[in-house]
């Protein structure tokens, strides 16, 4: 068994910080009393809001499904990805094909998608996890390309166009149809993958990714499978990417391969290297930042995407570790 | 068409291809050879340099003409321009992060990427430019297969440009030291060999290829977009790959193989232009999976 003071911690933990704002943030009991008092405000958030509101905080829980999916295997695992969108495609593309040409319940698409990304996810990371983080960085980001390309240019997935008609999804006679039930439907799924993620790092794998960031030798002189460890966060963060991805098309109701371009997986990558990465809050954060900033600034014009890539920059340079940093134990 | 007028015609597409690829493909094979870095912005430098020749070009025009004589001034004051845009990026964005760990490095080389195309996306309304050069269509034939003078000049320079440089890199000093920084830097230092001007001078030779690739490209191709450096960065990637990463002629036959390989390509039954890129892609990948120092790279032997 191991003793949970020593689990090497990325979250808010350790008792050993008492006094001041600290002091009161950390205990156990405090924090359980902060998290139940944002869940319950993003819930009541669609009494206050408009409809754009509502638009804009369902597109920001959708990210940070992404980017919690995608901090498993550059935040924990330590694993430059630039093809993350393609998971995201995947799923979307699965469930899209299985409802409206083969008219397959959307639920029952959910499974099928978790197996087919977390396949894409194997086949992609397999031979390629053995190569240094900068080939790897590459060769995901052309397995990138190839998703969409290969969805620009078959039949079954609508050629450019793309799919639609993909029909809403309905849960014990209840259609969702409404902005509102996305909402909520896109908030449990943050809730999941936060609750999910965090179970994840504190795990006996969550450890074992940290030592493979941190020293990729020496952990393998301990008996960490580094290539097994590895493959295991490319197929969880590709089965976060597929799920979210899911119901990304049953909201959207139709997807074109133009959604999951190269830049998509830089903006999902933003997001998690901006808060912090392989720290939960931190992601979050970034996901709001990269959802809402554009949102505020949309008076910027075309103006806006460079600001945002100067403050990425910036944050680059002068903060590597993102906004909200993990603690280095 | 004969099947040998449909593989000279390929050989002359693949060859200019190439040609652009391998002139690109050098940038990101020298900087990584000297720093390991793996420069993600150089695409997109490719694409400024061609901008930046389309401002010049635009410019000398009314002075020079916009015939052969204007493209050659405006390359060499955009391969200028832009090699010290590449130096002054490297100064801001690199040098600081040379010591951080290799995932900010990488993440950092993406945002300068980001940084110059959404700039260039921002000035230009993200509109196609129609690079302003007025070449005629003459050229000759070979049976069936013709071939313009556009084309044969433009091969001709980037030949050019890559004897030079070769020329550079093993005949002179500066090309010694370069060498000498890429085997063990520290070493370098001792023997009094300025290490960061050395590298500066790498910086501005690749990024100064990039761009005279880019007015190239401009000029054979017509029209310029802010996003024009991405495809080809990747694709200049694989070209450096192919030839073994680190290694200056590898890049330039790397570059000329893919873009042979890929203009062959096309012609195989099933791989239509629309495949081109996967075909790319996917030589990219098996040949990271299974020989990943390339044709003339040398396998590194990593210490602990």
């Amino acid at each position: 068994m191991v003793n949970p003071t020593n689990t090497p911690s990325t979250g808010i933990s350790g008792q050993d910080n008492p006094g001041g704002l600290s002091g009161w943030l950390y205990p156990q009991k405090n924090r359980m009393f902060i998290l139940m008092t944002l869940a319950v405000i993003a819930m009541l958030i669609p009494l206050v809001s408009n409809n754009y509101g509502l638009e804009v905080m369902t597109n920001v829980w959708f990210y940070v499904m992404l980017c919690l999916g995608l901090n498993i295997v550059v935040g924990y695992a330590g694993l430059l990805d630039l093809g993350y969108a393609a998971f995201f495609a995947v799923g979307a593309y699965t469930t899209g094909i299985l409802t409206s040409q083969f008219g397959v319940n959307f639920w029952l698409t959910i499974p099928v998608a978790v197996c087919v990304s977390a396949c894409a996810g194997l086949i992609i990371g397999g031979p390629t996890l053995r190569l240094r983080s900068d080939y790897l960085a590459i060769v995901t980001l052309g397995f990138g390309e190839i998703v969409r390309i290969i969805a620009r240019n078959l039949e079954i997935t609508g050629g450019a166009s793309g799919l639609i008609g993909i029909e809403r999804p309905t849960i014990f006679g209840f259609q969702l149809n409404q902005i509102i039930h996305f909402y909520y439907v896109f908030l449990i799924l943050a809730i999941l993958a936060c609750f999910v993620s965090y179970r994840l790092q504190h795990s006996r794998l969550g450890r074992a990714w940290q030592y493979v960031r941190e020293d990729e030798d020496a952990a393998e002189a301990m008996g960490i499978n580094r290539v097994a460890v590895k493959l295991y966060a490319y197929v969880i963060g590709a089965i976060f990417g597929g799920v979210a991805g899911c119901f990304f098309a049953a909201k959207m109701t139709a997807i074109s391969p133009e959604t999951f371009m190269f830049q998509q997986s830089v903006l999902i990558l933003l997001g998690v290297v901006l808060g912090g990465m392989g720290k939960i809050p931190g992601v979050i954060i970034g996901a709001f930042a990269l959802v809402l900033f554009p949102e505020v600034f949309r008076g910027l014009g075309s103006m806006r995407m460079l600001v945002f890539a100067v403050v990425m920059l910036i944050i680059m340079l002068y903060r590597p570790e993102g906004i909200w940093p993990a603690k280095k134990s | 068409m004969s099947i040998q007028d449909i593989l000279l015609q390929q050989l002359a597409n693949g060859l200019i291809l190439g040609s652009f690829y391998a002139l690109v493909a050098l940038g990101y094979t020298m900087v990584y050879g000297i720093i390991k870095l793996l420069n993600f912005a150089h695409g997109d430098l490719y694409m400024l340099g061609s901008f930046v020749g389309f401002i010049i070009l635009s410019f000398l025009s009314t002075y020079i003409g916009d015939g052969w004589a204007g493209i050659l001034c405006s390359m060499v004051l955009s391969m200028i321009a832009v090699g010290l845009l590449g130096v002054l990026i490297q100064r801001i964005a690199y040098v600081p992060m040379l010591s951080a760990p290799r995932l900010s490095i990488l993440i950092t080389a993406l945002a300068v990427s980001m940084v110059l195309y959404n700039g260039v996306m921002a000035l230009t309304d993200g509109q196609y430019l129609a690079f302003p050069t007025d070449l005629s269509y003459e050229g000759f034939d070979l049976g069936n297969v013709f071939i313009t003078n556009t084309q044969i000049i433009l091969v001709g320079a980037s030949f050019i440009l890559m004897i030079v440089l070769y020329l550079f890199v093993h005949k002179t000093l500066y090309g010694k030291a370069m060498r000498a920084i890429a085997i063990d830097q520290d070493a370098c230092r001792l023997m009094g060999i300025n290490v960061n001007k050395i590298i500066a001078l790498t910086f501005f030779i690749g990024t100064s290829l990039a761009a005279a690739a880019g007015i190239m490209a401009g000029t054979y191709y017509g029209s310029i977009h802010f996003f024009m450096g991405f495809v080809i960065g990747l694709k200049a990637f694989t070209a450096a790959v192919i030839g073994g990463i680190g290694s200056i002629p590898g890049a330039m036959l790397g570059g000329l193989l893919l873009g042979l390989l890929e203009s062959f390509g096309t012609q195989i039954p099933f791989i239509g232009t629309e495949w081109k890129d996967v075909f790319s892609f996917s030589i990219l990948i098996l040949l990271l999976v299974f020989k990943p120092t390339g044709i003339l790279g040398k396998t590194e032997i990593e210490r602990m």
